[in-house]
């Protein structure tokens, strides 16, 4: 009976309390909402959404709905955290490896590198990078090309658009490049472990990899075109780029201070993974034969992967989060575009903040989910 | 005679090596270092590109050269060892110090010799360098936001006051040490709300009345982080205890609770707290922004707080439990006196992580119209008698936070020292 008690009071206490707090609050809203005159409703997202977004990657205007709006926002949310995530990995491994390097020189300047960027405030960081360093850029019409054909301006970068012809068959060839080169894995473990032979399929990946796509050129009719960026006059004192893409400064200050901000980060995981592999592991294999290539291939890495990816996603999840910052250099992020301008508009504060949370938690949930189920593949299994 | 073998150095030749690697390693930072501060260029005579290439090339063999395992001479050994160990390192260590040489005289002549100190305008920003006047003359509002000058006192003494009780618990009686936790998680809190209250907000004791709309800069930034940290750490103690208890209710509910904050960004959460958060108060009701803020960075950083906790409850051995359970001590008895003096002591170095996050998220709170620091220096930025010197406003908070969040790192690393025990 004690135990009872015990066990139940507690938890009737805690549901109680949770409800309670609920209860309070929508009634709140409840009786705020009547007051004011608004209506709780999602039927505002097929509405005309009547205002500009200025960079866009599908086509919007302001006579699509805010439910477009949205789209808008969210596609350019995963843009730039998609491009910051791939640098900062790029620059967290370099960084990483750098911190155990022997040379002082190298392992010093990478832990300054590291001491210094995660120490500053993101948001300083991003208003840095686009208040002060990108303003210094020269206008379009002094602008000097970068490697002939790009234009870093004030404006924003121009780089050259890329014009397909049949882009389809060129995907479908390298669709076809990526499931052979799964067979010919496949193939090779198998031989591996039947017959103890090697191939090189790194070697031979590679080459399908390039040999395919190249075919559809050859013949498969497809072709690709550039469009190059073009200065142009827009009155007597102001030019403009036009043709081929550009990329707003806001989008690369966020991508800079994203990437480098989150690179230090990263470097501290694959440091750490690193690390973590014993020193017995590394010459247990090189006493057995294996060519230092091979060591850190078969051996190293496994395990240092085990370590280093749990925390690196997470640092993913951070910096996906941490793009929602964009909002304050006004890149048109989910944030910005609906939680900011759309909510102006249509005064719907609770739909509007519980979709802009609800869409980042399920965000969350789903790479944490995707995480969780490849920690559970490479986990050590214990015989 | 001595013979001078080019390709290989042997016992014989190693000082004619040493020396000749050291002089043309000598050479080729010689080069860049009178390229770089004097602007001239010592190998003009050279064609185009190979004059650049030329400190890069002389370097690279005189280290080559220099590479003498066991030389016997103690410098040198040393340096090939650390900085020169194989050519692709001592290409590395070139090209850093050759980038260390090359930026220096420009961000020096920047920062320190063409910038400009004195005067109190613009005007007196002549020169190419930086306009460190602009800090000077807006100092008292990135420090203090729009807080009235004669009263900036009060801000200092409330500081002083709320540090000097937070000292307190050193300095406490050995019997009443028992007594610590519940000062710092319940008077403390009070007794600098209080003092924050009656002295920066001031209204009674003949002090003027500031509204927090006029609160800012730096100080604003302390304020926030200090509410935040001494509440979402008990908070998240709960909800870490909550997560790992047995009984399904409160476990569900710290679990919810803690993925939700961790599952959004900050910034929604301060969009919530401003703009949708009136709607669920009563409607008489009135709460001022800085503590629906203050509220909202709490409830967020609890979450990861109780993640933090929760991995040093997980690392805990099972011994530890069953030990205090066989002792006879019940919940919280094993939880106070057993397993959270061992946890907490584990994820000191986690939660000092959390605490520098919550410092770096607390600009944040610009967006929704609070001026701290950051936002101060939009506001400065714009200011059409000082426009074009947001470099100098984003280096000199960027210093300032960098100072407070390496101090606080280099802390924790201390804290760690020091409650490092034997397990």
């Amino acid at each position: 009976m004690n135990n009872i008690i015990k066990k139940f009071i507690p938890q009737i206490l805690a549901i109680l309390f949770v409800v309670l707090i609920f209860g309070f609050l929508t009634m709140n809203a409840q009786t705020n909402m009547d007051n004011r005159g608004i209506d709780f409703g999602f039927g505002f997202l097929s509405q005309e959404s009547s205002f500009d977004v200025q960079f866009s990657l599908i086509e919007y205007s302001g006579s699509d709905s805010y439910a477009r709006a949205f789209l808008v926002g969210l596609l350019n949310t995963l843009l730039v955290s998609f491009i910051s995530i791939i640098i900062c990995t790029i620059l967290g491994v370099i960084i990483g490896v750098a911190r155990l390097s022997s040379n002082y020189l190298i392992k010093n300047s990478a832990a300054w590198y590291v001491e210094f960027f995660r120490n500053i405030p993101l948001l300083l960081q991003i208003f840095f990078w686009y208040y002060a360093a990108l303003r210094a850029l020269p206008l379009p019409e002094k602008a000097n090309a970068w490697f002939g054909v790009t234009y870093m301006t004030v404006k924003g970068y121009y780089i050259p658009a890329m014009v397909w012809e049949n882009l389809n068959i060129f995907l479908y060839c390298g669709l076809a490049a990526i499931i052979a080169i799964i067979l010919l894995r496949n193939y090779a473990n198998k031989l591996r472990d039947n017959e103890g032979k090697q191939i090189p399929v790194l070697l031979y990946s590679i080459s399908l990899l390039i040999v395919l796509p190249l075919l559809s050129f050859l013949f498969g009719g497809v072709s690709l075109g550039f469009e190059l960026p073009e200065l142009k006059k827009l009155s007597k004192i102001s030019y403009i780029y036009e043709g081929g893409i550009s990329l707003p400064p806001e989008l690369i200050a966020l991508v800079l201070a994203l990437s480098l901000y989150t690179s230090t980060f990263v470097a501290e995981c694959v440091r750490a993974g690193i690390e973590g592999v014993s020193k017995g592991q590394k010459e247990a294999a090189a006493s057995v034969g294996l060519t230092p290539n091979q060591v850190l291939k078969l051996v190293i890495m496994p395990q240092a992967l085990r370590i280093i990816i749990p925390p690196t996603t997470n640092q993913y999840l951070n910096l996906t989060k941490n793009s929602s910052l964009a909002a304050a250099i006004a890149y048109p992020d989910l944030v910005l575009v609906f939680a900011g301008t759309a909510l102006m508009q249509t005064g719907k504060a609770i739909e509007i903040v519980s979709i802009t949370m609800l869409t980042y938690l399920s965000i969350s949930l789903t790479i944490a989910a995707i995480m969780n189920w490849y920690n559970k593949k490479i986990e050590i299994k214990e015989k | 005679m001595q013979t001078f073998n080019f390709l290989k150095p042997n016992r014989s030749n190693i000082k004619n090596y040493s020396i000749i690697g050291s002089f043309l390693v000598l050479v080729s930072l010689i080069d860049v270092i009178s390229n770089a501060f004097l602007k001239i260029n010592l190998t003009s005579f050279l064609p185009g590109s190979i004059t650049t290439l030329f400190p890069l090339i002389t370097g690279l063999i005189g280290l080559n050269m220099m590479r003498i395992d066991y030389s016997g001479n103690k410098t040198l050994d040393l340096l090939n060892k650390n900085i020169n160990t194989n050519n692709f390192n001592a290409l590395l260590t070139l090209l850093i110090l050759f980038s260390i040489i090359k930026a220096l005289p420009q961000s020096l002549s920047w920062m320190i010799f063409d910038a400009t100190i004195s005067g109190d305008s613009k005007d007196a920003c002549t020169g190419t360098g930086a306009c460190w006047t602009y800090i000077k003359v807006w100092f008292r509002r990135f420090m203090y936001g729009m807080y009235p000058n004669e009263f900036h006192w009060r801000i200092n003494t409330a500081f002083i006051l709320v540090i000097a009780f937070g000292f307190v618990g050193y300095f406490m009686k050995e019997n009443l040490k028992k007594y610590l936790a519940l000062y710092y998680v319940i008077i403390y809190p009070v007794i600098a709300y209080l003092v924050i209250y009656y002295l920066i907000s001031g209204g009674s004791f003949g002090l003027q009345w500031v509204e927090t709309g006029a609160w800012g800069g730096l100080s604003l930034t302390f304020i926030v982080s200090f509410f935040c940290l001494i509440f979402c750490f008990p908070l998240g103690m709960i909800f870490a205890l909550g997560r790992r208890s047995s009984l399904p209710a409160i476990k569900y509910i710290s679990i919810c609770y803690i993925e939700f904050w961790r599952g959004v960004p900050l910034i929604t959460v301060l969009f919530m707290s401003s703009v949708m958060f009136p709607m669920f108060l009563p409607e008489d009701f009135f709460m001022d922004k800085l503590v629906r803020v203050i509220i909202a960075i709490t409830l967020f950083e609890a979450a990861y707080c109780a993640e933090v906790i929760r991995g040093g409850l997980q690392s805990l051995p099972r011994g530890q439990y069953d030990a205090a359970k066989s002792l006879g001590m019940g919940y919280w008895k094993m939880h106070i006196f057993v397993i959270l003096p061992q946890a907490l002591k584990l994820v000191i170095p986690g939660i000092a992580n959390t605490f520098l996050a919550l410092v770096k998220d607390t600009p944040l709170i610009f967006v929704v119209g609070l001026a701290e620091l950051a936002g101060m220096l939009a506001l400065a930025k714009t200011n059409p008698k000082w426009l074009g010197f947001a470099m100098e406003g984003y280096i000199f908070a960027s210093i300032i936070f960098w100072i407070i969040c390496y101090a606080m790192s280099k802390y924790s690393y201390n804290l760690e020292a020091k409650y490092k025990t034997e397990r």
